[in-house]
């Protein structure tokens, strides 16, 4: 009997080493041969980018010049200050915006560039004298006598990052203070024209932030422009539906070297720009104009302006060679017999410049040509398009694709217009603030939402390279976040830039793509062949083992009973 | 977590993948769905779903600009331009068949007189040439491109030679500039781009179908480039010609297929015929006489052949109404000159046939070695219209047609064997030159899983061995190049000279095959080139003004001229598996390891106990023998 209560306990302990066997070599064998290979992504990091922080700091100077401060109030004269304000944009996403202003009196210098007759002449000397630094602002204080701007005019802004502002009267016994804080409500909407607005910013975070917060006019602001991206391809094309009465020409090369080449210089640090042209015959548009004999022209409503584009998109094509977003501008010559062709808009006027646009999409010009022949003219007519007329609609489109938006400045404010660059220094500055606080937001938003990914499908396979990206995007996310923090605007940009590069990067590689989805049930039809015969019997032995202990514990207690 | 992962069902996802169809464009269209799938995953992960139903619904808006009235006037009045720097031609070449079919040859060739390749200078302002086209042309550093596409086999000896031949499926040649550094990353990218572009699926076209032949093919433009490390050949004989390419193609005439000859390439009946083969050209020209400048040449052609019995319903009588189900009624305002030919060669006294509307006009061109007569229809004079305004060529055949001179060069192939481990391909060439031998230059590019024993290499013609003058053979690398042979004969006049070569099938791994393995595997074409001796005089001069159709090969010397002949594509059967076949494996196995392991766990974990052995069967019977005798049992 001794012997047969051996061999059963010889057989437990079979079956027991045999599934300890199974747990402690079998299970972390397949374990470790079915891994898929997952490189270390800074996780924590990500997450701390999730919820962001950013300051923006602003380096203003306001100049003094003589005539403006008593002596007496000339003494105490503060260095500087600092003022900070903060928002909290939702949960996850704060701002800061810290503005440091300093104060000085004029130097001799600027006293004489102060003097000159006009405030442009005087915006140019004083842009001669010294170069402020991107993303700073100057503001000259003139006296409130000065005759350098119209009567009612309070602030002129200039071509470049300086402003000139009327002082308001100051009472001769106020003391420093009072006549600063004085200043303050004009200096503080200089800087909000001339470096970035509130509203500017809370609309380039979009990507991050639920939009129920922000007023409608910055939204459309923001949905106009197109989205921040390495390189944009314009492509300037001229329809011409009517090629047996029009023979159209047009000197786009000359007229891009003059009127566009000069703002995408301008431009360079933004995005690469790459321009293009074609001309496309037998172009029609997707509604028929309707004739109106009030004015005995064909009229095109606003609302039917959704369904023209669409047939001609077809043949627009895309750029082959990159894939870069493309803003078209369409110069459209009706034909013939549909023409005089004019737009109207949703008030039912007439549109002056005869041309529309759409949101980050481009924009069409309708050039009519019918009153440049006669009736009885030979068919084909050579018609020279006037592009001085064209291209100042599409630059006008242009900058407000590229988010060079039309700051409505406020009352007693003149602005500068830019001139032959097409771009002034400051309207650049805006441009920079916003496309580094837009490129942060997405670049994190695409971050931590490819993280979020890889962390919920333990399936994807992430390779080296992917995490290299990634890494590379913290890094440069993190100094762009720094460098904006510091005021140093261009750099941040630089490094937004390639964070959003290499976040995208990472987001659209292909193989993250591989082997994404396992079907649980093929998997199992796989594995049931093997398991199941091979799980059975040590399931089965174990269970009996402990109800065999189960049944000997009770009897001992009974015996013991 | 267990759930996740898997290492056998990767096997299984493989297999399931590999029945995905790679056919044309549906892989085309389903990789465009993949990214617009991405873009859109992108655009809800980083916009958070905000933005989407604005965007949709596009917002036009009136642009606000001070539009300056002042100088309106100045140039308002019409002026005469400058002098277009390009220039467009179309011209429809219709040739009545001896069998019956009729063959029209569609050419649009667009000049432009600029350099793409100029240094510092980037070109993009387009007119007239294409935009799509020249981005890539820069973008690349092309000097020549060719591209074909083609649905059915151009039958040599029924219907002669084509304008310009092209091989079944899909053919591209480049010759790259030679600043390109990365040639193979370039044709990479390049035949992506194009796939894109004519909605074909040439990004199939990787190393293991491209070759570099180092003499088939030179370029036809300008420039004496002979460095073949600068070429790219590639052919996909399985590519399917449909509707998705036309219309891209279309789309790069300037007249798109709105007026002038491109009116008639209605797709139903294009792709209702039995031959029909669409080509894109580019290469760099003369600009003039002297040859001082370059100039760009696009070159569209579209041949089609209509059959007689399934378009003409077996009656010899044809209409441009019958073939195409429109009429002329325009040229291309944009053309400057708009020509239909009609080859009326065999019929000069209308005995044959019926030309109807007639026409006074008579063009002659030597082409293809032969002095042709055609009748001309000159679409940009009003009087061709007539008073319908519309033209409508008509021909009836009267008599029964005679028999066709057989074309000087022809070439065939087929695959020889039995079984399905090795094989035999047999290119045959014939010269049908009644007293003139001339060499052809024969390239063959076989894919790596034909194994090709080039020692079994034999080149016969007239029952006695033919040595080529000239071998180039580069042997393939299994899943890396293909084989590349390419031999210069010398064929006698009069005869047929057959090219055998002996090859073994490989196994191909099993995520190698194609959807449908038993279907076969295609060989490209074997391309036969010659310059093959003519019967009159070829005309040198390139820049005379003479009609398309004759002016795409440049002729170097009067006594012969240049033809390309392609063979028909080969379809091999390779060893193919019963593709179930890892999952039965899989079953299998995990079953003897099973019942393995099984026996093995029983045997471990059974409990022994000594039992009483029975007393053996004679014992047993001897005891009951005993019983019933009353003896006492044996112990």
């Amino acid at each position: 009997m001794a012997a047969l209560q051996l061999e059963k306990q010889r057989g437990r302990s079979a079956a027991l080493a045999i599934a300890a066997v199974v747990i402690v070599l079998g299970i972390p064998l397949w374990w470790k041969t079915t891994e898929t290979y997952r490189a270390w992504l800074p996780f924590s990091e990500i997450s701390e980018l999730d919820s962001l922080q950013l300051q923006l700091s602003v380096d203003i100077e306001v100049v003094f010049s003589r005539g403006t401060l008593t002596p007496e109030q000339q003494k105490r004269f503060p260095h500087s200050h600092v003022n900070e304000k903060e928002h909290q944009v939702d949960a996850k996403t704060g701002l800061r915006y810290k503005y440091e202003t300093r104060y000085r009196t004029a130097t001799i210098m600027e006293e004489d560039a102060l003097n000159q007759p006009t405030a442009a002449e005087a915006d140019l000397s004083l842009h001669m004298l010294s170069e402020s630094s991107c993303g700073s602002v100057v503001v000259y204080v003139i006296p409130g006598s000065s005759t350098l701007l119209p009567e009612d005019v309070k602030v002129y802004v200039g071509q470049r990052r300086t402003a000139l502002l009327r002082s308001p009267p100051f009472k001769s016994s106020w003391n420093l203070k009072e006549v600063l804080s004085n200043l303050e409500m004009d200096v503080e909407q200089v800087v909000s024209t001339m470096s970035f607005a509130h509203q500017d910013i809370v609309a380039a975070l979009s990507d991050r932030v639920r939009m129920t917060k922000v007023t409608k006019e910055s939204m459309t602001d923001s949905m106009r422009a197109i989205k921040s991206s390495p390189g944009y391809e314009i492509t300037f094309s001229l329809l011409n539906p009517d090629p047996k009465s029009h023979s159209l020409h047009w000197d786009i090369e000359g007229a891009v070297q003059s009127y566009i080449q000069p703002l995408l210089n301008k431009l360079a640090p933004i995005a690469n720009f790459s321009v293009d042209s074609q001309i496309l015959y037998y172009a029609v548009l997707g509604v028929n104009p309707r004739f109106d004999n009030s004015v005995s022209a064909y009229t095109l409503s606003a609302d039917s302006l959704s369904h023209v584009i669409n047939p001609v998109e077809a043949r627009l094509g895309s750029n082959a060679a990159s894939s870069n977003p493309v803003l078209n501008f369409l110069l459209y010559v009706p034909d013939a017999h549909h023409s005089p062709l004019f737009i109207r808009d949703h008030g039912k006027r007439e549109v002056p410049s005869n041309a529309f646009h759409s949101p980050r999409w481009g924009g069409i010009m309708v050039y009519n040509v019918n009153e440049m022949y006669g009736p009885e003219t030979e068919r084909p007519v050579d018609i020279n398009i006037n592009m001085s007329k064209v291209m100042g609609v599409f630059l006008a489109q242009l900058r407000l694709m590229l988010g060079v938006q039309h700051t409505h400045p406020p009352t007693g404010f003149v602005l500068q217009s830019p001139g032959s660059a097409g771009l002034s220094d400051w309207e650049l500055d805006r441009l920079l603030w916003s496309r580094s606080v837009e490129n942060i937001a997405t670049a994190s938003t695409t971050i931590t939402s490819l993280a979020q990914l890889l962390d919920q499908i333990g399936n994807i396979v992430i390779n080296d390279n992917i995490a290299q990206q990634v890494s590379s995007a913290v890094t440069s996310l993190q100094s762009a976040v720094a460098e904006l923090e510091a005021g140093n605007l261009a750099f941040a940009l630089q490094y937004s830039r390639e964070a959003i590069l290499a976040s995208e990067r990472a987001f659209f590689d292909p193989s993250l793509l591989h082997l994404l989805y396992f079907p649980d049930d093929q998997k199992f039809a796989i594995y049931i062949p093997l398991f199941l015969p091979m799980c059975v019997p040590i399931v089965l032995s174990l269970l009996k083992i402990v109800s065999e202990a189960k049944k000997r514990r009770a009897d001992k207690q009974a015996k013991s009973d | 977590m267990a759930a996740h992962r898997s290492g056998l069902s990767l096997v299984c996802i493989l297999f399931f993948s590999s029945l995905a169809h790679p056919s044309n464009c549906d892989t085309l269209e389903k990789a465009n769905d993949n990214k617009a799938e991405k873009l859109s995953i992108s655009e809800v992960n980083t916009n958070g779903g905000v933005a989407g139903e604005d965007l949709n619904e596009r917002q036009w808006l009136s642009t606000d600009v001070e539009v300056d009235k002042s100088d309106g006037s100045k140039n308002s009045e019409t002026l005469t331009p400058a002098p277009a720097k390009d220039q467009f031609q179309e011209e429809l070449v219709i040739r009545p068949l001896h069998s019956g079919d009729i063959y029209a040859s569609f050419q649009f060739r667009t000049l432009w007189d600029t350099d793409f390749l100029r240094e510092g200078q980037k070109v993009s302002h387009y007119r007239l040439f294409p935009k799509s086209l020249g981005q890539v042309l820069s973008k690349f550093s092309v000097r020549e491109l060719h591209i074909s596409f083609t649905q059915g086999f151009w039958r040599t000896m029924q219907w002669g030679q084509p304008f310009i031949p092209s091989p079944p499926g899909a053919e591209l040649w480049v010759w790259f500039h030679d600043t390109v550094s990365d040639v193979d990353g370039n044709w990479k990218e390049l035949t992506n781009v194009l796939s894109g572009i004519f909605c074909a699926s040439l990004n199939f076209i990787d190393l293991t179908n491209t070759v570099q032949p180092s003499a088939s093919f030179k370029p036809l433009g300008l420039g004496n480039a002979t460095d073949h490390r600068f070429l790219r050949y590639a052919t996909l004989p399985r590519e399917i010609v449909c509707t998705e390419n036309l219309t891209p193609w279309k789309k790069l005439l300037p007249c798109g297929s709105k007026a002038g000859l491109a009116v008639l390439l209605k797709s139903e009946k294009l792709f209702h015929s039995s031959f029909h083969s669409q080509a894109v050209h580019i290469r760099p020209v003369c600009q003039d006489e002297r040859c001082t400048s370059k100039a760009w040449e696009l070159r569209q052609t579209l041949n089609v052949v209509f059959d007689l019995y399934t378009s003409g319903q077996g009656k010899k009588e044809w209409s441009l109404f019958k073939m195409f189900s429109r009429t002329l009624t325009e040229a291309c305002p944009l053309a400057s000159s708009s020509k239909v030919y009609v080859d009326i060669t065999d019929n000069p006294e209308g005995e044959l046939f019926e030309l109807s509307p007639a026409t006074p006009l008579l063009s002659q061109a030597v082409v293809l070695g032969d002095r042709r007569t055609y009748s001309v229809f000159d679409l940009s004079r009003a009087e061709t219209f007539g008073q319908l305004r519309s033209l409508n060529l008509l021909l009836r055949w009267k008599g029964d047609s005679g028999d066709m001179l057989r074309p000087l060069l022809h070439a065939e192939r087929y695959v020889a064997g039995f079984g399905l481990q090795t094989g035999e391909i047999h290119t045959v060439i014939y010269n049908n030159h009644p007293y003139r031998a001339f060499p052809v230059l024969l390239m063959d590019s076989v894919p790596w899983y034909l194994q090709l024993y080039i020692h079994t290499l034999t080149v016969t013609s007239k029952s006695r061995d033919n040595k080529p003058s000239y071998i180039q053979y580069q042997p393939a690398k299994d899943r890396h190049r293909p084989h590349l042979l390419e031999m210069l004969i010398q064929l006698p006049p009069h005869s047929m000279t057959e090219v055998t070569v002996q090859f073994e099938r490989a196994l191909l791994k099993w995520t190698e095959y194609t959807p449908d393995p038993n279907h076969g595997f295609y060989v490209g074409s074997s391309v036969v080139s010659a310059l093959v001796p003519s019967m009159v005089a070829m005309s040198t001069n390139f820049t005379q003004d003479q009609p398309l159709f004759s002016s795409f090969v440049p002729v170097k010397e009067e006594s012969s001229y240049f033809v390309r002949v392609y063979t028909e594509p080969l379809l091999v059967n390779l060893p193919t598996p019963d593709f179930s076949m890892p999952y039965n494996v899989i079953c299998l196995t995990c079953t003897v390891v099973a019942v393995g392991y099984g026996s093995f766990y029983n045997l471990l974990t059974r409990t022994f106990q000594v039992d009483e052995p029975s007393p053996p069967l004679s014992k047993r019977l001897a005891n009951l023998i005993r019983r019933m005798r009353g003896v006492p049992l044996l112990a």
